[in-house]
């Protein structure tokens, strides 16, 4: 990706990330969250992880905010619009970021400091020959594109295939679960 | 350097000619449409006097064009309006709902291909913006994006007809996405492929998924494709039907029920601002027809085996057969325009609830085993004899225990309570 995409979607991200607590209005901060998304589905897809990023987009800025926005509007809050600030949220939301910045830096000093690889023609042709040669994917990359979506599917039907139909079970659960618990407030 | 201005000129191009030239004229080409063909299924005639008004100079009769200005009168009677804005709204959200639904529906234009490749001077340029090897997923995802338009023109209004609208539209939305998405992946699992234009070339050489008739070889066999139809069919049909309800088109224009809601969302819009509203409706309307197209009816492909011969057809270096297609796909996309409008202008509406339940109990639970449907039969050319069997009956078996689920949770008394 073009360093200059970066830098832009970056600051997307960031000028969004600011205004979620900048905003007093909860709407508006709503929509910050979704700029925010929109800028890391903008990285994403700078990365080469077209299918990551329009998931990204596909889910969590088209469904998932929009019932946050649904709900937010529906609750109709005006207590949140008044100027307050109390202490006790505020030291929590400094220890939160102190332990997540602790977190990060633990892991940015473990990663290695290598390069990724150039995905160009030879890397992409090299990287064919794991695959059956009349596969999709190894036609794909022999072609000098990257089949990121036949990957993924690759990877999760291979390699994780036990842990996929588990947290299939546990979506199945969550579901029959919030379907009984309405039914039984609308008794 | 060069290379890279040249190829950033001949991007800008492709936006500027196929997205303002060819999709955005649509637009008001299909209000033309919508309001003489509604003349037409009602026995009356229709606007058709806009023209020049020869009479006032003194000659016999006016000058008109078939009413086809029309458009033009109307988008200048929107401009000329005045641009009130309600003292109670809420304006930054106010001013930027009516954005919100335009911009999605002319981004997704970048993912279609309207035509084959062009060729000249040796060098070939696909007509297509953006050449996305996640066409389908792009179009949802942005698509997606259009209800935020909606939703906030209902909230930031401020009054209650426009704010049920929005929520109306909000539910139904989310709620007809997943029936979309679901609908197609048949259609995917079938071509192995994201890619839009890969999908329309494959059904140009192979027969349209719902028209195989053409193309068949040995790895496309006439009766594999024929079982397939079963489930493009059921595809087609869902996939058809949960756009007309993610547009807001009659008969699942709930969101702006005039009898119910006065004018629904945009209720507190004027001028411009509502102009804005009827053409992302419209957009989104020529968008979803054009995704119908693509991955149902082949495409611009004119089909009947020709396709390969006006590919070729080219005077000296120049080869001009995409031009061809690129009409064979305005011509479909017209097409199904007008068949938007017939349907618009003959079925009555659907009531809400019954609008909630034909999306999640009827078309969610079809889509759902349709999947299956279609996997079984991509997959039987590698199965055994016996495990396909098995897979039928499990097939059957899970259809019927859908179909009882869905009646056992009709018979229980509704408690009246929201």
């Amino acid at each position: 990706m073009p360093s200059y995409l970066f830098w832009l979607f970056s600051t997307v991200m960031l000028i969004g990330g600011v205004s979620v607590i900048a905003f007093r209005n909860p709407v508006s901060s709503a929509l910050s969250v979704v700029t925010c998304f929109v800028g890391l589905a903008g990285l994403f897809i700078g990365l080469s992880a077209f299918f990551v990023g329009v998931i990204q987009i596909l889910v969590y800025t088209g469904a998932v905010m929009v019932l946050f926005l649904f709900i937010i509007m529906l609750l109709d809050l005006k207590d949140e619009e008044k100027a307050a600030k109390p202490l006790l949220p505020i030291a929590a939301g400094i220890a939160l970021v102190a332990a997540f910045t602790v977190q990060l830096i633990g892991i940015l000093s473990r990663t290695p400091n290598v390069i990724a690889p150039n995905l160009d023609k030879e890397t992409l042709a090299a990287a064919a020959s794991g695959f059956p040669a009349t596969s999709k994917i190894a036609t794909t990359l022999t072609q000098g594109k990257l089949p990121d979506v036949h990957l993924i599917g690759h990877t999760l039907f291979t390699q994780y295939n036990l842990p996929l139909q588990i947290l299939g079970v546990l979506l199945l659960v969550a579901t029959i679960g919030v379907v009984i618990l309405s039914k039984r407030q609308a008794d | 350097m060069p290379e890279l201005i040249f190829q950033i000129a001949i991007i800008v191009a492709k936006i500027v000619i196929l997205t303002f030239m060819v999709v955005l004229p649509l637009v008001p080409v299909s209000v033309y449409f919508e309001r003489r063909f509604s003349a037409v299924i009602q026995d009356r005639v229709g606007p058709n006097r806009v023209g020049i008004p020869l009479t006032l100079f003194g000659f016999k009769k006016d000058f008109h064009f078939f009413g086809l200005i029309q458009p033009i009168a109307d988008g200048l009677k929107l401009f000329l309006k005045e641009d009130f804005t309600p003292a109670h709204v809420r304006k930054a959200f106010y001013w930027m709902a009516p954005a919100l639904t335009v911009v999605p529906a002319l981004i997704t234009v970048c993912v279609v291909p309207f035509g084959s490749p062009i060729s000249i001077f040796g060098h070939t340029e696909k007509l297509v913006i953006a050449d996305l090897d996640i066409g389908p997923l792009f179009v949802f995802s942005v698509a997606s994006l259009s209800v935020y338009g909606i939703t906030l023109a209902g909230w930031s209004s401020n009054s209650k007809f426009p704010f049920i609208g929005g929520v109306r539209s909000t539910a139904q939305m989310i709620s007809y996405e997943i029936a979309l998405g679901l609908s197609i992946i048949p259609v995917i699992m079938y071509y192995g492929d994201l890619n839009l234009s890969t999908i329309v070339q494959q059904q140009a050489d192979h027969g349209w998924l719902l028209l195989p008739l053409w193309g068949h070889d040995a790895d496309h066999t006439f009766t594999s494709k024929l079982l397939f139809w079963f489930p493009a069919a059921i595809a087609f049909l869902i996939f058809t039907i949960s756009i007309f309800a993610e547009t807001n088109r009659m008969p699942f224009d709930l969101p702006e029920c005039e009898t119910e809601l006065v004018g629904g969302y945009h209720t507190e819009y004027s001028s411009m601002k509502f102009a804005m509203f009827f053409m992302g409706e419209y957009a989104a309307m020529v968008i979803g027809s054009a995704l119908i197209i693509t991955l149902f009816l082949g495409g611009w492909s004119i089909g009947f085996g020709l396709d390969a011969m006006v590919a070729n057809l080219h005077i000296g270096d120049f080869y001009f057969g995409g031009l061809i297609h690129l009409g064979c796909f305005m011509t479909k996309l017209i097409g199904f325009i007008l068949f938007f409008i017939l349907v618009r202008w003959t079925v009555p509406r659907f009531r809400y609830d019954q609008l909630m339940k034909l999306g999640w109990v009827v078309f969610f639970e079809a889509a759902l085993i349709n999947v299956f449907l279609a996997a079984l039969i991509v997959a039987a050319p590698q199965l055994k004899g016996t495990i396909i069997g098995i897979g039928a009956v499990l097939l059957v078996i899970v259809t019927a225990a859908v179909i009882w689920v869905a009646k056992v949770s009709e018979e229980t008394p509704k408690v009246l309570r929201a």
